[in-house]
């Protein structure tokens, strides 16, 4: 049995709730007694905001279900109806689409501070792990999600996606027909496409979210130091450079939110579209499988990817190294070996070996966006062999770092005022 | 005592085991859900396309599996034009290109006559027009008769073959087929 936790309420409802329900342990385990690092910097927003896109994207995409018909032949004007005729449709929509350009932002620079500060090191390889699962299901909720309003740039896009499974060997071609249940992308497709986006997908999302999260309060947060703060105890046993996640943390996050939804409320009302980037221009014409658009561009977020798939000039092995490209992340724990966990005292290798990543990451999402063509199918490939390097050079590079000595007690300024 | 356990172990391992089997088979129903149904099947079967009434010259056009199918019969004048050599095209030997073992060829048909091709074109999915005329004023004195995409200005001759110079990349695509008899054609299968 587990052992019982004095109340911390002294309504007498809540004490009742509490004989019944254990919600003062919950609180104390999450919150009030669950001790973070007192030098938490900026990148350490990240997972918070992204917590509030999520619960920003529940919300909207259920009240734009409650208009939304996913069918081929009504998809499209649905979508039009929402823009047009309901009150405040537009709003909802545009908070949802610009919602999944933000999810993205916030996603990558999550991940980009786990790998500044060494957060997938052990003890923290499974939060990692658990992390990346739930950045594969975020991008399959991306891509079912851009076919819904059956625009001619989602209905290639999907062409285009769909069709790289059939590069798989043998199985290829009856996979591609499993997938869209049909012969070309048709309603079929896009029925199935909206139950994963609705059902499964945000179902697996919330049940992820809340193993990443258990997982980390059972091995404790990282911090910009990279130090086990739980080996720095004083006499009642809280860690000495730990504070309580509420109200320490949770009132400096409430900033870090305010900020975010300024930024994010911007983009919402005064650029939903952002000059093609968050809505294509090509969207706002029905599907139409006779006609392809003149380039067919994934959404931002995906470009780094699909610039590997065209930098490989043959088609079958583009399709396996954007599948690598995404896979090895997976992998960072194992492959890293240097025992240093920050940045701050790890050795120039890996400052050099991960600028260079950021650098290509950054350059292959602009490749993607260009043609194909010339000078820009030469840097993708560059790029594409930097972006490679990183991971798999990772055990050479890492195993003999002239890392610095770490301190002790993480590195804190006090306010004096 | 330890016979006890024994038996406790393979009880566990013989339900686990069983419901595993049963589990696999309840799992292969609903994957079995995703393929085609009976309806998207009957849809997109080989569809039969009566030529009894095409003539010489004439073109018509079919949907099969969301795009367009083109029926050319050719005119005896077509298939000599066709057989000498024309030194314009990117892929005259079709190795680029999708079709048919046997109509791998410069007619891109078994048949010489009867031409089966994708209007679709291979640059970016427009459709081409049909220009049979030779030499006209808009396409120049050079022209032989084919196809010309608006979109792009792709050129394709009367084989669908393309154009050396133009943004398609390979020549039009020739879906499976073949003629049940004399003037009934079937797309879709090859046999």
């Amino acid at each position: 049995m587990a052992k019982k936790t004095e109340s911390i309420f002294t309504n007498p409802f809540l004490r009742w709730i509490d004989e019944r329900f254990p919600l003062s342990s919950l609180i104390k385990d999450h919150a009030t007694e669950y001790y973070a690092s007192k030098n938490f910097n900026i990148w350490y927003l990240f997972g918070v905001l992204s917590m509030v896109v999520l619960i920003i994207m529940l919300i909207t995409g259920f009240f734009l279900t409650m208009n939304y018909k996913p069918s081929a032949d009504d998809a499209f004007d649905s979508v039009e109806y929402i823009m047009r005729s309901v009150e405040n449709g537009w709003l909802i929509r545009y908070m949802h689409s610009t919602g999944a350009s933000f999810f993205f932002i916030v996603i990558y620079l999550h991940m980009f501070r786990a790998m500044l500060y060494g957060s997938y090191k052990k003890p923290r390889e499974l939060i990692w792990v658990l992390g990346m699962l739930l950045y594969f299901c975020l991008m399959a909720e991306a891509f079912f999600g851009y076919l819904l309003p059956w625009g001619n740039m989602s209905y290639w896009a999907g062409q285009v996606i769909v069709n790289l499974f059939g590069y798989i060997p043998f199985v290829g071609d009856t996979l591609t027909e499993w997938i869209r249940g049909d012969y070309f992308i048709s309603d079929i497709t896009l029925n199935r496409f909206f139950a994963f986006h609705v059902i499964f997908l945000p179902l697996a999302i919330i049940g992820l979210v809340a193993a990443h999260i258990l997982a980390l309060h059972h091995v404790g947060s990282n911090n910009p130091d990279g130090i086990e703060i739980k080996k720095n105890l004083d006499e009642t046993g809280k860690p000495v450079d730990g504070v309580a996640f509420h109200p320490f943390h949770t009132s400096k996050d409430l900033v870090g939110i305010t900020v975010f939804l300024i930024i994010y409320f911007a983009a919402v009302f005064f650029a939903p579209e952002m000059g093609g980037y968050f809505l294509e221009v090509d969207n706002f014409e029905p599907a139409d499988p006779l006609k392809t658009p003149e380039h067919i561009v994934p959404s931002w977020y995906f470009t780094p990817y699909y610039a590997i798939l065209r930098a490989v000039p043959n088609a079958a092995l583009g399709a396996l190294f954007l599948v690598l490209a995404v896979l090895l992340f997976v992998f960072l724990p194992w492959l890293d070996k240097c025992e240093v966990k920050s940045i701050r005292y790890r050795g120039w290798q890996y400052k050099f070996a991960l600028t260079m990543f950021a650098i290509s990451f950054i350059a292959l999402g602009y490749l993607g966006l260009q043609p194909a063509t010339g000078i820009y199918v030469f840097l993708a490939r560059f790029f594409t062999i930097t972006y490679f390097a990183f991971f798999l050079l990772m055990p050479f590079y890492t195993k003999f770092e002239n890392t610095k000595a770490i301190p002790e007690r993480v590195v804190y300024k006090k306010n004096e005022s | 005592m330890s016979e006890n356990l024994n038996r406790r172990k393979f009880l566990s391992i013989a339900t686990s085991v069983t419901s595993a089997v049963g589990g696999i088979f309840a799992l292969g129903a609903f994957v079995s859900t995703f393929q085609p149904s009976k309806k998207a099947k009957a849809l997109g079967a080989s569809i039969k396309v009566n030529l009894s009434k095409l003539e010489p010259g004439s073109i018509i056009k079919v949907i099969y599996r969301g795009k367009p199918i083109w029926v050319l019969r050719r005119t005896e004048q077509m298939i000599n034009e066709l057989d000498n050599e024309n030194i314009n095209l990117r892929d005259p030997e079709s190795d680029l290109s999708i079709q048919p073992d046997f109509a791998k060829n410069k007619f891109r048909s078994k048949n010489p006559e009867f031409f089966v091709v994708e209007g679709v074109c291979t640059h970016l999915g427009c459709a081409p027009i049909e220009k049979f005329a030779i030499a006209p004023a808009d396409m120049g004195p050079d022209w032989k008769g084919g196809f010309y995409c608006p979109c792009h200005g792709s050129k394709f001759d009367l084989s669908g073959r393309v154009y050396a110079g133009v943004p398609a990349p390979s020549n039009l695509r020739v879906p499976a087929h073949n003629f049940i008899d004399q003037t009934t054609l079937q797309v879709g299968e090859n046999s």
